[in-house]
């Protein structure tokens, strides 16, 4: 039935009846920035980053008025240690019995021990995303995601937003 | 995420989103994407259905070899069930977007996980 959900709309429209204030989605008219791929996934360090809220059991939640802090999540952690928080929290009830299905961390290694990835490098990022502000994902997420991305030399980055 | 896409191309690392948001993806125009039709919540597939995950993680992650074009969304094959029924609320009923409270308090999933993270902090 029907096409793909139009869910700024759908959002948009919500929000100015229960009286939020707007979610401006980040809009790009611009061509996409480019690096073309010259190490293969199958022989690359691959990066992952997550907006879904996941954190370990043990580590600090996110909290839900522009959160732009990260978390490390070690590519071993067992299911049952991995928590979410995030501002929608409807869309965390599948992800809280199993977060596999926005946090692949057991698909990503079973990958990785086959060879498709060549490596994926230790820990995976998380952080929140629905933050208001996105001069604060700027200055202050980007600038920290890169950073770790840098220090673990990866080579490729899988970004998975909820 | 379509504009930290955007940041590390530029600072020359290659990047692929998965998401679940075909409109969202569009906006951002990443460099190369794969979009599942699932409901939000659900990015790398079904829950409690891992070998729907694996393929879901495995059929995104081709676009880094197969994509050349910049802007290209790859649309995985999936479907969540056969009705879709799933959209009709997305777009107006309970499975919509309900906002928390916006604060700065840690929002713990479980109480237990707050006295879990203070006593690591100790």
């Amino acid at each position: 039935m029907g096409g793909p959900v139009a869910y700024i709309e759908a959002i948009t429209e919500r929000y100015r009846r229960l009286g939020y204030e707007p979610y401006r989605w980040y809009r790009r008219e611009a061509p996409p920035e480019w690096t073309p791929v010259k190490k293969p996934l199958s022989q690359g360090r691959l990066g992952v980053l997550s907006t879904a809220g996941g954190y370990v059991r043990g580590q600090v939640a996110f909290h839900y008025k522009d959160d732009t802090s990260l978390r490390a999540v070690a590519k071993a952690t067992p299911r049952g240690e991995i928590r979410f928080a995030h501002l929608t929290e409807n869309y965390l009830v599948d992800p809280r019995q199993d977060p596999d299905c926005i946090l692949p961390l057991a698909p990503l290694r079973r990958l990785a021990a086959e060879g498709a990835i060549g490596e994926l490098a230790d820990p995976v990022l998380s952080c929140m995303g629905g933050i208001y502000s996105q001069r604060r994902v700027r200055e202050e997420l980007i600038p920290a995601v890169a950073g770790h991305f840098a220090a673990a030399k990866i080579d490729l980055a899988l970004l998975i937003p909820m | 995420m379509s504009l930290i896409a955007h940041t590390l191309e530029q600072a020359g690392t290659p990047t692929l989103v998965l998401g679940a948001a075909l409109d969202i993806l569009e906006a951002g125009n990443p460099p190369r994407a794969a979009f599942v039709d699932y409901p939000l919540g659900h990015s790398s597939g079904r829950p409690h259905d891992p070998a729907d995950q694996y393929a879901v993680v495995k059929a995104a992650l081709t676009g880094f070899a197969s994509i050349a074009k910049p802007g290209t969304i790859l649309r995985l094959p999936n479907r969540w069930d056969a009705s879709e029924a799933w959209k009709a609320t997305a777009m107006t009923g309970s499975g919509g977007d309900t906002r928390q409270p916006r604060d700065t308090t840690p929002q713990y999933q479980f109480p237990e996980d707050r006295l879990a993270a203070e006593a690591a902090a100790r």
